[in-house]
């Protein structure tokens, strides 16, 4: 970097400038779009001049769509709720679930266990069309159909095989020996499952978390087969806002604003952790 | 049952059992308490293999390994009570230096300034009183490997084991440490066994040396009598340094004389006395044999048998010379600085008390010197 002359370091300003305009233009547009009315939005040419209004984020926080055909009812605050539960929740089981399982994959070949493994993952490879038909059928069968457990259980397809896979190549990079050292040190081996392994793959474990999270957030399909209005996440709720009387861009907008504002903040916060704990990589000497 | 370690015919295979890589044959050993026992041998040996299994991260496939009088081969690590450096450190990268040298120690509830004061004790002995408040990913390779050292010595085990613990130290500091870590072991009566493939770090620390090779043990005594007596051609030319002079030799009785005939014509003729009747009754009726000569043995003499120098080496105290001779090479060491042109005829002499013979086909030692091995 020191040695690099003028030029050089504009034109990789002006590269990395144009990188992020492309990225994140389209959501600094939504952002200005979730403060216009429909009308503005739509006009020909856009324009970035016009009058901010709150009025999409009032019909979403206070559950009435004010459209020329009438008041629609309707329930993004619900529905965001439904997300981050369904999310939060999904990860929280997938962790509890994976982490050990990881650990088991990573330490202890057993017979079968690359198989095992290997299917795990293979769940991501399967079209989730394939499997909800099926799926959907049997959840009716057994009542899990339009249930939070049900819903859970089927966002595990799409957390578990992450977490098990990326936190397994942590537990892999960590040298057994520590793990040997702690033991012969007069420790059981749950003591050195929580107090080597657990810490020194922490970065992973958070970095796997984070992803799954924001996989299950953005998950569509599922949710829409499976569950009904009051069990909708966001990304299926927005489908209100296309209605009789038109898409409502402005509403669509601020609700993906409010939509994606966990997650961001999510990520900003745990990539401090993430780059600290990466840095760090004092496994081996 | 002694209340030292006792290993008795134990087998490791990598994989099913009778099928698997065969690591570790038939293994059988005892350690008195208070003894330091090195396992010698080349990489794949079998000795990391053993010295995993006493510590319980390798099963034992077959046999059995007792620590003061307990069957421990089927307890968990944690119930052994051995202490182990590791060859990789393995320090805890979130400890201080002095926390994970007093680690154990505080597990075990004793109080602090006991702690303390045993820490600062081990940090002088290994020299790493000025790093004690680092953290492992900060220090030297060689600082991390006292640091690990440190972390298993000051432990009150039943055994300690230890892994290449000093491979990456500097020489000097090397020579200082061994001596003040036997002294050390033997002040606290500590039991230890040493895994390395330092023949010198294995002669200076150990009362015993095990030779491994194979998965085989092949010899275990002390380090005079594996030098003196190696039970077979192995133990013979791994130990040593240079390595011992080897060559195949047709043995016969001719005129009251024990004639040695070597590759290219060579021959080497002693008197029947040289070798006791046992021995010489051995030898003549096996007739094809491997002798072996230390380079420390070999010494020039006008009456001796003709070689022609192919190198010369003079290393700051000793010179090797390395001769054609009985279509191989020979080699001698001396101790002065000798000036020797390539290709200058010298002649050597070979004392029969010197001589080591083994059996060509099993390897195994016949005699040494006069004397049946």
């Amino acid at each position: 970097m020191e040695h690099s002359s003028p030029i050089e370091r504009v034109l990789r300003a002006v590269a990395l400038t144009l990188v992020v305009l492309f990225f994140m233009f389209p959501i600094f547009w939504i952002v200005l779009m979730s403060f216009q009315t429909n009308e503005t939005i739509l006009r020909i040419p856009p324009s970035v001049v016009f009058e901010p209004t709150l009025s999409n984020y009032k019909a979403l926080l206070s559950g009435r769509l004010e459209t020329a055909a009438g008041t629609l009812e309707l329930n993004f605050l619900r529905t965001l709720w439904n997300s981050i539960f369904l999310s939060v929740t999904s990860v929280a089981v997938s962790l509890l679930l994976g982490v050990p399982a990881a650990y088991a994959f990573a330490r202890h070949k057993f017979r079968g266990s690359e198989d095992i493994a290997f299917t795990l993952l293979s769940f991501r490879f399967a079209p989730p069309l394939l499997v909800l038909l099926p799926l959907t059928i049997y959840f009716q069968q057994i009542g899990l159909a339009n249930t939070y457990i049900g819903l859970i259980w089927v966002y595990q397809l799409i957390c578990l095989p992450l977490i098990l896979w990326i936190v397994r190549g942590y537990f892999e990079d960590i040298s057994a020996d520590i793990e040997y050292a702690y033991r012969i040190g007069g420790h059981s081996w749950f003591a050195t499952f929580r107090k080597i392994a657990l810490p020194l793959a922490g970065p992973g474990i958070a970095a796997a978390g984070l992803l799954a999270f924001i996989f299950a957030w953005n998950n569509f399909v599922f949710a829409l087969v499976l569950a009904s209005a009051d069990k909708q996440p966001v990304t299926v709720g927005a489908l209100a806002f296309v209605t009789a009387s038109g898409i409502q861009y402005g509403q669509i907008a601020a609700a993906i604003v409010l939509s994606i504002t966990p997650t961001l903040a999510l990520a900003l916060y745990a990539q401090r952790y993430l780059v600290e704990g990466l840095s760090l990589g004092a496994v081996k000497g | 049952m002694t209340t030292g370690l006792s290993i008795n015919a134990v087998d490791k295979f990598y994989g099913p059992v009778d099928r698997g890589v065969h690591a570790v044959k038939a293994l059988s050993m005892q350690v008195e308490k208070g003894e330091i026992i090195a396992l010698l041998g080349s990489s794949g040996c079998g000795k990391t293999s053993t010295l995993r299994m006493i510590a319980g991260f390798e099963e034992v496939s077959r046999g059995t390994i007792a620590l003061a009088g307990r069957e421990i081969h089927t307890f968990a690590p944690v119930r052994r009570n051995v202490a182990m450096a590791f060859e990789g450190y393995s320090l805890y990268p979130p400890l201080t230096v002095r926390e994970n040298i007093g680690f154990a120690l505080k597990a075990s509830k004793l109080p602090k300034a006991t702690i303390d004061e045993r820490v600062g004790e081990i940090a002088k002995l290994l020299e790493i009183e000025s790093i004690l408040d680092r953290y492992p990913s900060s220090i030297s390779g060689g600082q991390q490997q006292r640091a690990s050292l440190g972390r298993a010595l000051i432990r009150d085990a039943d055994l300690h084991l230890l892994d290449e613990p000093m491979g990456q130290l500097e020489p000097q500091l090397r020579a200082v440490l061994r001596g003040r870590i036997k002294h050390f072991i033997k002040e606290r009566g500590l039991t230890a066994i040493l895994v390395t493939h330092d023949q010198t770090e294995a002669n200076a620390l150990a009362d015993r040396i095990a030779v491994m090779e194979g998965g085989e043990l092949q010899q275990f005594d002390t380090p005079e009598v594996i030098k003196e007596r190696p039970a077979n051609l192995f133990t013979g030319t791994f130990v040593g340094e240079p390595p011992m002079n080897v060559f195949e030799a047709f043995v016969s009785e001719e005129g009251g004389q024990i004639r040695l005939k070597l590759p290219d014509g060579v021959s080497l003729d002693y008197g029947r006395d040289s070798f006791a009747p046992a021995v010489r009754e051995r030898l003549v009726g096996r007739q094809r044999v491997v002798i072996g000569v230390r380079p420390y043995a070999v010494h020039r003499d006008a009456d001796g048998v003709a070689a022609t120098v192919s190198a010369n080496q003079w290393l700051g105290d000793q010179t090797h010379i390395a001769a054609d001779f009985a279509g191989g090479s020979l080699v001698l060491v001396e101790h002065d600085r000798t000036r020797l042109a390539l290709g200058e005829p010298i002649s050597v002499r070979i004392d029969p008390a010197d001589l080591h013979v083994f059996d060509a086909a099993s390897g195994a030692a016949i005699s040494h010197g006069a004397e049946l091995a």
